[in-house]
């Protein structure tokens, strides 16, 4: 708790007309209700859009005058079963809720692999290269090996990592040696990385037998991630929860870790305090790649999936607005993947339900990170928010890195 | 408080007007009701049903088949590669009696689902299942033939000499087009003693000229551009909306260049630039959607491979619109003569990425 003096009582903060400057909150409170809010007005936001495309609302604005209610009716109706399958969709039952956390787990490796760079000073766009290259090693391993249970998975596993870690520490070493700016080397690797696949996948050694088109078999059962019962969700979704709390050791209990977020918050005073801004830049990466590449591997072992030239998706940039949305911190990233899959897996139902495009749902996504970047705009919506102390900075301050 | 009932009553009113301005006429989709219990299904691949492509006209075939039979429609989108068995597990918890898939993608989605619902039929376009399942319809296109056409229709109105193609991605779906063209004018130059080269695809090395995607426009343009400066004075681009681009180029030209487009007919779907289209090479996916959703609701429905030809109209060459007057009559009887001789198997198509006979 801080020093602030307040005089109220701390659960009473947020009452709205109040329009506190200052409150005894702690700051991640704060933040979670700024993200709280923000996603409030996504969801306001989502409404107008489907109002606006409903085809039930169109029919009643035409005759507007004569029944002004059955517009509102109608549009009510068009929000309320949106959001209803939407909801259902997401954690309505056993099945939505695997759905949900199936299409989390990469956003959360992703999003860590994001969020950690973040912390050293680094912006590192370089997740969906660093992913596609941690997957076709681990492909390449699940299918062209053929290894015992367990070992299998084990060194697909590491393959993955280890081809992940390798697209992420180039650019550490990179920027460490020349001074290369990292945003600029992570997206050209990116491009890298997508022709590269898309050369592989033409060739013998990545293309199913019997198909001439660019898909790969699927990996080997031994090399799987053990799935829970009949649903999709597999052991990856523990990985990634085992991987967000050594994120969060290995900043905030570790050396390591503090030379990071040292060198993240002042880099020319870590150099002067007698740290090594190189070293920590390439560990950054190098880890952060790791972590990307560990999403790489739940991608082709864990949902069944062969690889094609679409094995990313676009987790590599998704996970740079989970991280966003995270705050750069590992539970925040844990719960804004979690937010974005269970987006992903009730867009799929709302989209079957009530035919609302999936857009919908990357048109949330995007306005939530939007107002969670600009908390100003937020809290000039919602005036009960208290002001943050210090936040923004770490997002900041990638660019300048 | 003041201010914010006020925020409020403005957003309020914006949204009234906002959704007042955005009322235009709903078509109405149901052509009749005499099979609303029967539900069918379709499910695109990462591209969306929006693509100007495949996925697009294969939704055409499917909507006109709904709106022929009056059948109720289930549309699911993907939007990445993972959404593949979500979707493909959504259609079959929602009772569909067919499902069409579109795109290799959905290959094993498909097949898993097909195998573990044997009572719901299913089709698939551009992909076959490696063993046939009984109840996958693969419904595969040669689209070598009519681009042999349109490979000998273009060295046929080429100035320079010199003849264009580039592609979106080195996929059989697209190569099977530049294959075709460049055969096409190679037969041109047989039969007439000519020269006509053709850039940016090489159909006995298998390398050429792609964008890389099927969306960016200004790589198409880029691509096109090249060609042209090259000397190109007709380009085929095979690269959906990238491809766009490559006709911008054309345009661009005031008249020097001009091309010939996939897919569909470029002069309906791509209105703007059909001053300079001399023809499209069709691959009549929405034709065999719908044949394949038909067939299901007749009880006709069989997972015999369909393979789109000149022959059953399952590609063709498009009509030459604006270039009616400017494509020599000769030429006209040619094409159609190649038509015949493919039919007859007198002329044979080497390209590998064709499928093979069923």
């Amino acid at each position: 708790m801080s020093t602030d003096t307040t005089t109220e009582p701390e659960k009473a903060a947020p009452v709205p007309a109040k329009e506190p400057q200052r409150s005894g909150l702690p700051s991640w409170a704060i933040q979670g209700l700024v993200s709280l809010s923000a996603i409030v007005l996504a969801l306001v936001v989502g409404a107008i859009l489907i109002i606006i495309g409903d085809d039930q609302v169109k029919a009643a604005v035409s005759y507007f005058g004569a029944a002004p209610m059955d517009t509102f009716s109608a549009a009510f109706s068009a929000v309320g079963e949106a959001y209803k399958a939407l909801a259902a969709g997401a954690i309505g039952g056993v099945t939505p809720i695997t759905e949900s956390l199936t299409q989390a787990t990469p956003l959360i490796c992703g999003g860590l692999a994001v969020s950690l760079a973040f912390r050293t000073g680094l912006f590192n766009i370089g997740a969906q290269g660093q992913l596609i290259i941690g997957a076709i090693l681990a492909a390449w391993v699940g299918f062209a090996w053929h290894l015992p249970p367990g070992l299998h998975l084990i060194l697909a596993v590491i393959a993955g990592l280890v081809g992940g870690a390798i697209w992420g520490g180039v650019v550490g070493l990179l920027k460490a040696r020349t001074g290369a700016h990292e945003v600029i080397v992570t997206i050209m690797l990116n491009y890298v990385a997508i022709y590269l696949l898309q050369w592989l996948l033409t060739t013998t050694t990545f293309k199913r037998p019997g198909r001439t088109d660019p898909i790969s078999p699927i990996v080997d059962a031994n090399a799987q991630y053990p799935q829970f019962g009949s649903t999709r969700l597999h052991v990856g979704f523990l990985l990634a929860l085992l991987a967000a709390a050594f994120v969060w050791w290995l900043l905030n209990r570790s050396t390591v870790g503090f030379e990071l977020r040292a060198v993240g918050a002042n880099a020319d005073a870590s150099r002067t305090a007698g740290m090594s801004v190189g070293k920590a830049y390439f560990i950054a990466m190098l880890v952060a790649g790791a972590l990307a590449g560990l999403a790489g591997t739940q991608q082709v072992l864990g949902t069944d999936l062969p690889l094609t030239d679409g094995v990313a998706a676009s987790v590599g940039f998704d996970a740079i607005t989970v991280a966003l949305l995270g705050r750069g911190t590992p539970l925040g990233t844990v719960l804004a993947g979690l937010l974005f899959g269970a987006l992903n897996a009730g867009g799929l139902q709302m989209q079957l339900e009530t035919q609302t495009p999936l857009t919908l749902t990357t048109v949330l996504q995007a306005v939530i990170v939007l107002f969670v970047a600009a908390p100003a705009l937020v809290r000039s919506v919602f005036r009960f928010l208290p002001k943050e102390r210090g936040a923004g900075t770490v997002l900041a301050k990638g660019w300048n890195g | 408080m003041k201010k914010y009932v006020r925020g409020l009553a403005i957003v309020s009113v914006l949204t009234l007007a906002v959704a007042a301005c955005g009322s235009k006429p709903t078509d109405n989709a149901s052509g009749g009701s005499a099979n609303k219990d029967f539900k069918a299904c379709m499910v695109s691949d990462s591209g969306g049903f929006d693509d100007k492509s495949f996925n697009q006209t294969s939704y055409e075939g499917f909507q006109a088949a709904i709106k022929a039979k009056g059948l109720t429609e289930v549309k699911a989108e993907s939007k990445s590669d993972n959404d593949y068995p979500t979707n493909m597990t959504a259609m079959v918890n929602a009772k569909c009696k067919v499902i069409v898939a579109v795109g290799f993608k959905l290959e094993d989605a498909t097949d898993k689902a097909a195998t573990a619902n044997p009572d719901i039929k299913f089709a698939i376009v551009d992909s076959a299942p490696a063993k046939p399942i009984a109840n996958v319809k693969p419904l595969l296109f040669n689209t070598a033939q009519a681009a042999f056409q349109g490979g000998y229709l273009a060295a046929a109105m080429t100035k320079t000499g010199k003849v264009g193609t580039f592609g979106g991605i080195k996929i059989p779906p697209v190569t099977i087009y530049m294959d075709g063209f460049a055969e096409g004018v190679r037969y041109y130059n047989k039969q007439k003693s000519k020269n006509v080269q053709v850039l940016g695809w090489d159909d006995a090395k298998q390398t050429g000229l792609f964008t890389g995607d099927f969306e960016d426009k200004a790589k198409g343009q880029n691509t096109g551009q090249n060609l042209i400066t090259q000397g190109a004075d007709i380009i085929f681009p095979v690269a959906g909306p990238s491809g766009l681009g490559g006709l911008q180029a054309a345009k661009a030209s005031n008249g020097k260049v001009n091309a010939i487009w996939v897919d569909t007919d470029g002069c309906v779907s791509a209105a703007e630039y059909c001053s300079v289209l001399i023809s499209s090479v069709n691959k009549g996916m929405d034709v065999a959607v719908q044949d394949a959703v038909t067939s299901v609701v007749d009880n006709k429905y069989d997972s015999k491979q369909f393979v789109g030809t000149l022959e059953n109209g399952g590609t063709s060459l498009a009509p030459f619109h604006e270039f009616d007057g400017k494509v020599p009559a000769e030429v006209k009887t040619e094409l159609d003569q190649i038509k015949a001789d493919i039919i007859s198997g007198k002329i044979t198509i080497a390209s590998k990425a064709q499928p093979a006979a069923s």
